[in-house]
């Protein structure tokens, strides 16, 4: 049973990574054929960093995940903090509001967003697409993954926590900062990458956003993917790729640290 | 905490851009170019019943794909060792860090009929295969673009079958299918319900993988939707009006699931 | 003695649900005063008001004679021992005891000489460093206090601290806690559903019960001097029965008249008569003012719990004596043992012991969990 399941993994992960494989192999290909090897070259690299379409997109991507991830922590924490005051049914209500965004499909919050930015713009000729409507979108769907994820950390601490600062002398906001804040941090940076991948990762809701300003790397490879794509885009995906990989391996290598030591000193 | 106004500017925020676009697609779905109210559009809707029919389908059998994929793996590594299940949930999500018009891409290279599934089978002796631009190749665009988003739900919900369970029904007498069937299923089950609306929403409402792997010649409901605002010949109101339906339906396909998960907490079993 | 903490006709609703209706207390400078009831009571409620998380919806608290009702928490000169600790997770012991006085801005030697004798006083020397989470409940109940305590209250105002804690360390606990209250002098507000810790500690118990005061008093005269069927059954074990009061100590109860201490009811007055199972004496039946059957007997250690039927009438009687089932027994009830109250809303809920041991009454009943756990978020 026990190499049964292994093999099945192992066929189920080759699926997962084949393409990724593939696609990092001819990132040094040299030659534009995407299904012929034809030796190795770091051509694709050099290329990748003359080509100003490519390095303005992925400035754009970069500016907006990281302001849209900013933006939407800060928005989505006083939620969770708020939402967590209410009673059951205002609670509802507003949960109920932060889920459309996450179960509607993304085509429909894209064309829905793209027509009201269409009617503010003909009507009052402000907001015409481009960066500004591309962040709205982008902090829009990044909200609701901070409230989501600080809301559970709200929720685990003790209720009389907050109180107890209160009682020994705090004002309410510096009680929050003192007590609250540490406590839920976990969550808010949880909420702050989710947001930020989330924004790096999409491509729906800016296609139908960015207008032909400010377009992001997604949308700038799928006008490509309508011509012969150039193997740059390989070269940058790779790179971009490899960049995850190493900040996952970080992040997971000091929690792993984190987690002996915590294991030693409960020991003690 | 009694400080509920801090969550004044996410009202605000979610009513301007959430409630209100929406409230725009209805708008545009019920009129004309120059604003009067009509219900040509939803007649219009008449000669795009086979998409969407054929959205469904194509969603729902790879939406089943992914299930039965999942499954075994979720499980898997559900029952091994905490640092085995952190590398491998990691191994799960990882690739949906790569860019997905990019992964969609590179099957291009591997399905083609030149492409090096075809070259790999030429050379030990195989008859090639026409894979791209069919169906079978956007149902496997589909399930590689989602598996992830079927995997972690059930994985979520499965680390939390306790093994006693499962040794107590060995205990009374439950073979391995039984198991499955009386335990481990019922158990996983809101896993289950929140994976397929998970991988069933995006499935339906796609629009690049029909054009990268299947050729765009046979659309899907997405590709009408991104032709009617982004193509050439444009109708917002046919669109809306599209994009509305498509809304009812999964609203409808998600309050179905829930009646047959009937856990009423807060929504929160369709997320992660 | 001043009074520090006066509550004056209070009201609160939850949601529309009364938890407190006109509740009127005067808490002495220096006092143990504990507030006792069941879960719901509005007991734990009442303290909150005090600590100022709460804000009543009717009615007035004074703060040695100050209104303080619009004063918030954190202005106020109380300070709380919250329901389980409420320790702030992120800091060490030294941190957690130093809180208060950080937020004030105290000086770093003041600060490091307060909390060194608070971790003393409270036996936690050589513990500042440590973390939190890798207390047990008992030590951190200590660093609590102590960090309650560490701000120089006026008036503590303890939650059901001993609540989490297993038997022995409770009972620890009460004594150290009640030398803590000596030594310190100040005035402890302790919540408890314990009526024993209750017993123990205090110089003035309150006994609550749907949000109202049932009793006020010192523990022996809650003890001895019930006023209600409520508080004799929740103090101790009682057997209330009915009877009848024929002029100033003679009272009449399974048709037959007894002499008794108390005085000062109408004429042919219906009254609830108490009797603790510990005062009665059983004797051979022909020498008993009553006679009754043997039907159970349950082991205790210190004694036998005895229930005996008096014309279907089940008593719980305590004895040092065996008496086996079915054997027939007289008991002699002397004026001293005999308790006359007024009849209250409580008559006839309480006393009889026909079908004896809560826990199964609470198994039996499917609703008992459940609405414990409601009337727990009641109490907030």
């Amino acid at each position: 049973m026990k190499w049964l399941s292994r093999v099945y993994n192992g066929i189920i992960f080759l699926f997962l990574y084949l393409p990724i494989v593939v696609l990092v192999i001819f990132s040094f290909n040299d030659s534009k054929n995407r299904a012929r090897w034809d030796g190795f070259t770091l051509d694709w690299y050099k290329d990748l960093f003359q080509n100003e379409l490519i390095l303005e997109s992925l400035k754009v991507t970069l500016t907006v995940a990281v302001l849209a991830a900013l933006v939407a922590t800060v928005i989505g924490t006083a939620a969770a903090v708020g939402i967590h005051g209410m009673n059951q049914r205002l609670k509802r209500t507003f949960l109920f509001v932060n889920n459309i965004p996450m179960v509607s499909p993304e085509i429909v919050s894209g064309v829905a967003l793209m027509l009201m930015f269409v009617f503010i713009y003909r009507a009052t000729g402000l907001l015409r697409p481009g960066f500004a409507t591309l962040l709205i979108a982008h902090i829009t769907f990044c909200i609701p993954y901070v409230v989501l994820q600080v809301m559970p950390k709200l929720r685990q601490m003790n209720r009389h926590m907050y109180e107890a600062a209160l009682d020994l002398g705090c004002s309410p906001v510096s009680a929050f900062v003192r007590v609250v804040m540490p406590e839920i941090m976990p969550g808010v940076v949880t909420g702050a990458l989710m947001a930020f991948t989330i924004s790096l990762d999409d491509f729906v809701i800016s296609y139908f956003n960015s207008g032909s300003t400010a377009q992001t790397l997604s949308v700038t490879i799928y006008s490509m993917t309508k011509k012969p794509i150039t193997p740059e885009i390989n070269a940058l995906s790779t790179l971009m790729f490899g960049a995850v990989l190493l900040l996952l391996l970080l992040v997971n290598l000091g929690q792993i640290r984190d987690g002996a030591q915590k294991a030693k000193s409960a020991r003690r | 905490m009694k400080s509920k106004s801090t969550a004044a500017p996410f009202g605000l925020w979610m009513l301007l851009f959430t409630v209100v676009p929406l409230a725009m697609v209805l708008w545009f779905a019920f009129t004309d170019e120059n604003g009067a109210f009509t219900l040509a559009n939803l007649f219009a809707v008449k000669d795009f019943i086979p998409t969407f029919w054929k959205s469904i389908w194509m969603g729902a059998v790879s939406t089943f794909l992914c299930l039965v994929l999942a499954y075994p793996l979720a499980y898997s590594i559900s029952r091994t060792s905490a640092r085995a299940q952190t590398v491998m949930v990691m191994l799960v999500m990882l690739p949906m860090w790569m860019n997905f018009l990019l992964r969609t891409y590179a099957w291009m290279s591997l399905l083609e009929d030149k492409g090096l599934i075809n070259q790999l089978l030429t050379a030990i002796g195989l008859q090639p295969v026409h894979m791209i631009n069919t169906d079978g190749a956007v149902i496997l665009g589909m399930v590689y673009n989602f598996l992830p988003y079927m995997v972690i739900p059930l994985y979520s919900v499965m680390i939390k079958i306790d093994n006693r369970l499962i040794e107590a029904a060995q205990d009374l007498g439950c073979s391995g299918a039984h198991i499955f069937r009386r335990v481990v299923l019922p158990l996983s089950k809101p896993g289950i319900v929140s994976g397929i609306t998970m991988t069933f929403v995006p499935a339906v409402s796609t629009f690049v993988i029909t054009k990268l792997l299947g050729g765009g010649k046979d659309m899907l409901i997405g590709d009408v939707i991104e032709l009617l605002f982004m193509g050439s010949s444009k109708n917002y109101n046919v669109g809306a009006m599209l994009s509305l339906l498509l809304m009812v339906l999964m609203v409808v396909c998600m309050t179905a699931m829930r009646f047959v998960d009937n856990q009423e907490d807060e929504m929160e079993g369709l997320m992660v | 003695m001043e009074d520090i903490i006066k509550l004056q006709d209070i009201a609160v609703s939850f949601d529309g649900e009364p938890v407190l209706e006109g509740l009127n207390l005067n808490i002495k400078d220096g006092e143990f005063v504990t507030l006792l009831g069941p879960s719901g009571c509005g007991k734990t409620t009442t303290l909150r008001i005090i600590g100022g998380f709460v804000t009543p919806d009717r009615g007035d608290v004074f703060f040695h004679g100050r209104r303080i009702n619009d004063i918030p928490p954190h202005k106020r000169a109380l300070n709380t021992v919250f329901q389980r600790y409420a320790l702030f997770p992120h800091l060490n012991v030294y941190e957690n005891v130093a809180f208060g006085m950080r937020v004030q801005k105290k000086k770093k030697a003041e600060i490091d000489e307060t909390v060194h004798r608070m971790l003393s006083l409270v036996n936690l020397k050589g513990f500042e460093k440590r973390a939190v989470s890798t207390l047990s409940g008992g030590q951190q109940q200590r660093v609590a206090i102590a960090r309650a305590l560490a701000n120089n209250p006026g008036v503590l105002l303890l939650d059901e601290p001993l609540s989490a804690l297993d038997l022995k360390l409770r009972k620890d606990m009460q004594v150290e806690l009640k030398n803590i209250q000596k030594s310190l002098g100040i005035t402890f507000v302790y919540v408890t559903h314990d009526q024993e810790e209750a017993l123990s500690m205090s110089d003035t118990v309150v006994v609550m019960d749907g949000g109202r005061i049932q009793q006020i008093g010192s523990p022996q005269d809650i003890y001895n001097e019930p006023q209600n069927a409520f508080v004799a059954d929740f103090i101790g074990e009682s057997n209330i029965l009915d009877g009848v009061m024929h002029e100033d100590y003679l009272v009449e109860f399974f048709g037959r008249k007894f002499k008794c201490l108390d005085s000062g009811f109408a004429p042919m007055e219906p009254v609830d008569v108490v009797i603790r199972p510990e005062d009665i004496d059983i004797v051979a039946p022909e020498k008993g003012n009553l006679v009754g059957t043997v039907t159970e007997v349950t082991f205790k250690g210190v004694h036998f719990e005895t229930i005996v039927d008096f014309k279907g009438f089940k008593w719980l009687i305590q004895t040092t004596d065996y008496y086996a089932p079915d054997s027939v027994i007289g008991i002699v009830l002397n004026p001293e043992d005999i308790h006359i109250m007024k009849k209250s809303e409580y008559s006839g809920m309480f006393g009889d012991y026909s079908s004896y041991s809560e826990e199964f009454e609470e198994l039996a009943d499917p609703n008992a969990g459940l609405s414990e756990e409601t009337a727990e978020e009641d109490d907030r």
